[in-house]
């Protein structure tokens, strides 16, 4: 009869910061080796919630039933101690540290260090999640380090296991083997609740969706039944858009070019470049799809001019070579580029938006002549950018760090396009951004394309780069695969690709 | 050369050495959990003050080096106040405590100035008493064994114990730790704490067993050097202990270069007394060449911990 009582039931949930409130009365409930979805957009609430379950924050208002019992959780060793695990979007390891000592950091009571070598091996078979416990977290792939983090989960036997965004960084082939073992552990009796925004998965995996949209329960649902679009219209609370691209599209002569570019990591564990080589013609959308940590932080850098990654004729826009120029040079030849990393590396924080305009769209829009910052032209042009992009900001004079990340990245990347470069690139375009600004950032790039520009856009979210690119290649550990057209790629190759033909299924590393 | 004078060269070299390996090993520990606290040279005068204060008023050294140790950490919780519970910048408040350390010995010590303390009665008198040349191993204070303990110690602590692996992944990734349940915050003041309370009882052996006299700032500079061999030592103890005996000959050299004659004298006096510092600067820029020892840092180093979550 136990199996009744729901394993966690959440009533009445309410958590505000200022100026938000994250969660608005959510209640619901896991029964027992249920898989429960918890679905919503980024600041839909989901992360803040399972904060609270695990115990990192504190509701201001609700209950929390654990088996039936109302309980407090006042910190994450007390969430462990009910029988909460939890893998976290951003692994909480530490990368100078082993796989063997990092999984002992993650438990509370101290266990000899046999024993606990013992029971890790234990873990590792019953599921399959091979890992060698003496090496350096540092010089594992991110599908490695979960596992890490998985192993150190289930070592504390969990009755409910928390997984935030797990297969964002992951292979297609990953994603798979993660759900085997997910199955398994819900075959036997642990209930896992599923964070994640891709809609496929959420059909393939769970039992049970519930959609959270601005901190508030939407419905509760049963993602077998609905479709990806019915379930997705009820996370963006509206009609999903989806790309205009003009069909038929043909596209112009080559216009930017790298050839045989090479060049060391950058940083202590920088991934270097082995002989990349790709053409991009006027009017293409060019992707680059990848697992993190491959390559793609050493080639934006390589591409934008940052690095300089040695002759002139290695990167050409337009058969003119570049590839020694700056990044100044290269922007006045036309190429403009947008890290990855939004706060300090494509604006400034600390900066107002007119300031942080002036940074890169100087020279070729004259917002600065002859050391002279002409502030007037910069706030127009800023202000250009906030009423082209729909940026919600308090106007030109807005600290770029009092912005969301998704109306930050809707100026950034306007800031660029506004521009009208002849060649852009772009690394993860809609890196944490919401879908409506998504399709906003979308839709930009395409229009850009169509006005004849030449686009790279560098992502991991494979989804993505089919909807939005012409062309597509794959980074692995620094070397780039052939050009596919988009429209008769194959996902399984992809996949296979992202893994690298020593793909980690089979190597020779793992105990 | 005969068997006294390399007694006396080895000696002095321990001498020197030892307070430079006591300090660096202090530093070690707080740098592991991620503060850089450059504070040492001032909590080593406030710890020499002190010392020397206590040992004056007591009687007894070992009280004295107590006290040096309890007035090092203390002073090390003012850096620790400001830098952890108010995320001060870190630089800016260990170079103030440096120099707080130095004005606050001066004027406590003013009353102390030309008197002497009792030293150390020798811990080995038996074994010296049979031949002279066993002063190299025990003719030493007990400070200079206690460093050598506290060297196999730390190593022991940080390579094999659950709290040392929990004091380095604090300073290998502070967000990580805290989103674990741990205590960074905690973990870095307990590191803090014992930093400053090595430093003080470095600072101790220059008033109590070096020169037993008081004198302004007689530290001279060696808290810096100990501060850099930390990185010489790319945070391992034993590698520590190597790099300040290294030092500590260097030193001495300079000492007894002009003594020896030859070559030794055709330098001049100042260059020797450069020598030690030149070599620092040296070995910094050395290893800011080499990859390996800079990723060897603890990745939180230096940086306020403010939890996100």
């Amino acid at each position: 009869m136990t199996d009744l009582v729901p394993r966690l039931s959440l009533r009445g949930i309410t958590k505000s910061f200022p100026g938000v409130l994250a969660n608005d009365n959510v209640s619901f409930e896991v029964k027992p080796g249920e898989i429960h979805a918890l679905l919503g957009e980024n600041g839909a609430g989901k992360s803040t919630l399972v904060k609270m379950i695990y115990g990192i924050m504190q509701p201001d208002a609700g209950e929390i039933r654990w088996n039936g019992q109302a309980v407090v959780v006042p910190n994450p060793k007390a969430a462990r101690k009910l029988g909460v695990g939890m893998v976290f979007q951003h692994f909480s390891l530490f990368e100078a540290l082993t796989v063997f000592e990092n999984i002992a950091l993650g438990l509370d009571a101290k266990v000899p260090q046999r024993e606990l070598e013992a029971k890790i091996k234990a873990v590792m078979d019953q599921y399959g999640l091979r890992l060698d416990p003496q090496r350096i977290v540092a010089d594992l792939s991110v599908g490695e380090r979960q596992r890490i983090e998985i192993v150190r989960a289930l070592l504390l036997n969990p009755t409910l296991l928390i997984m935030d965004e797990p297969t964002s960084v992951l292979t297609p082939q990953e994603v798979e083997q993660l759900f085997v073992v997910l199955r398994q552990l819900a075959s036997e009796g642990c209930s896992i609740l599923y964070i994640s925004h891709k809609l496929h998965e959420i059909k393939a995996l769970c039992d049970t969706a519930t959609i959270l949209r601005g901190g508030k329960l939407v419905d509760t649902c049963d993602p077998k039944v609905e479709t990806s679009r019915s379930m997705a219209e009820k996370m963006i609370g509206g009609n999903l858009k989806s790309i205009s691209k003009p069909e038929g599209r043909s596209f112009g002569a080559e216009k930017f070019t790298v050839s045989r570019l090479s060049m060391a990591g950058v940083g202590h564990f920088g991934v270097a470049l082995k002989d990349v080589n790709f053409a991009v013609r006027a009017g293409e959308i060019f992707g680059i799809a990848g697992v993190a940590g491959n390559g793609q932080n050493a080639l934006l850098l390589a591409l934008s001019g940052e690095e300089i990654a040695g002759g002139a004729s290695i990167i050409a826009i337009g058969g003119q070579g570049i590839g020694g120029l700056s990044a100044k040079q290269r922007r006045l030849k036309g190429l403009a580029s947008v890290p990855e990393e939004r706060n300090g590396h494509a604006a400034v924080p600390d900066f107002t938006l007119s300031d942080n305009s002036v940074l890169t769209a100087r020279d070729r829009l004259g917002l600065a002549v002859s050391g002279l910052i002409r502030p007037n032209a910069a706030k127009k042009y800023t202000r250009d950018v906030i009423s082209a992009f729909a940026v919600k900001a308090t106007g030109s004079e807005a600290m770029a760090g009092s912005l969301s990340g998704g109306n930050l990245q809707k100026y950034i990347m306007g800031r660029e396009i506004l521009q009208r470069p002849e060649v852009l690139v772009v690394s993860q375009p809609t890196w944490g951004v919401d879908a409506g600004a998504a399709a906003a950032i979308h839709q930009a790039l395409v229009d850009l394309a169509a006005a004849g520009s030449a686009i790279v856009v560098i992502s991991q979210d494979l989804d993505e780069l089919l909807s939005l690119c012409d062309t597509l290649a794959v980074i692995n550990e620094g070397r780039l695969s052939k050009s596919m057209p988009v429209a008769g790629v194959n996902i399984e190759e992809v996949g296979l690709l992202m893994g690298g033909i020593h793909g980690e299924t089979g190597a020779p590393h793992a105990a | 050369m005969s068997p006294e004078f390399i007694v006396a060269i080895v000696a002095a070299i321990v001498l020197v050495a030892t307070p430079i390996l006591l300090a660096g090993l202090g530093e070690l520990v707080v740098e592991k959990s991620g503060v850089l606290n450059l504070g040492v040279e001032g909590m080593m005068l406030i710890g020499a003050v002190t010392g020397f204060a206590a040992t004056a008023t007591w009687g007894n050294p070992y009280l004295g080096v107590i006290a040096a140790a309890v007035a090092g950490a203390a002073a090390s919780m003012i850096f620790g106040f400001l830098t952890l519970t108010l995320s001060a910048n870190q630089v800016a408040t260990g170079l103030a405590l440096t120099i707080f350390g130095g004005g606050f010995s001066a004027l406590a010590g003013k009353p102390f100035l030309g008197k002497t303390v009792p030293a150390f009665v020798q811990l080995f008198p038996d074994a010296l008493a049979l031949h002279p040349i066993w002063r190299v191993v025990f003719g030493y204070s007990p400070v200079v064994y206690f460093s050598l303990f506290m060297c196999v110690a730390i190593a022991w602590f940080l390579k094999r114990t659950r709290a040392g692996l929990i004091l380095r992944a604090v300073g290998e990734n502070d967000q990580s730790a805290h989103a674990i349940g741990y205590s960074v915050i905690g973990v870095r003041y307990m590191a803090v704490a014992f930093g400053g309370a090595m430093a003080g009882i470095a600072g101790s052996m220059f008033s109590m067993v070096m020169t037993p006299i008081w004198a302004e700032g007689l530290t001279a500079g060696r808290g810096w050097i100990a501060l850099a061999l930390v990185v010489f030592a790319s945070w391992r103890p034993f590698r520590l202990l190597a790099g300040a005996y290294v030092f500590g000959a260097v030193m001495t050299l300079e000492v007894h270069a002009k003594a020896a004659g030859g070559i030794f004298s055709a330098l001049p006096p100042e260059m020797w007394a450069a020598l030690p510092y030149l070599a620092t600067l040296l070995v910094l820029v050395l290893i800011s060449l080499r990859r390996s020892a800079a990723s060897s840092a603890p990745a939180c180093l230096g940086r306020p911990f403010i939890p996100t979550a």
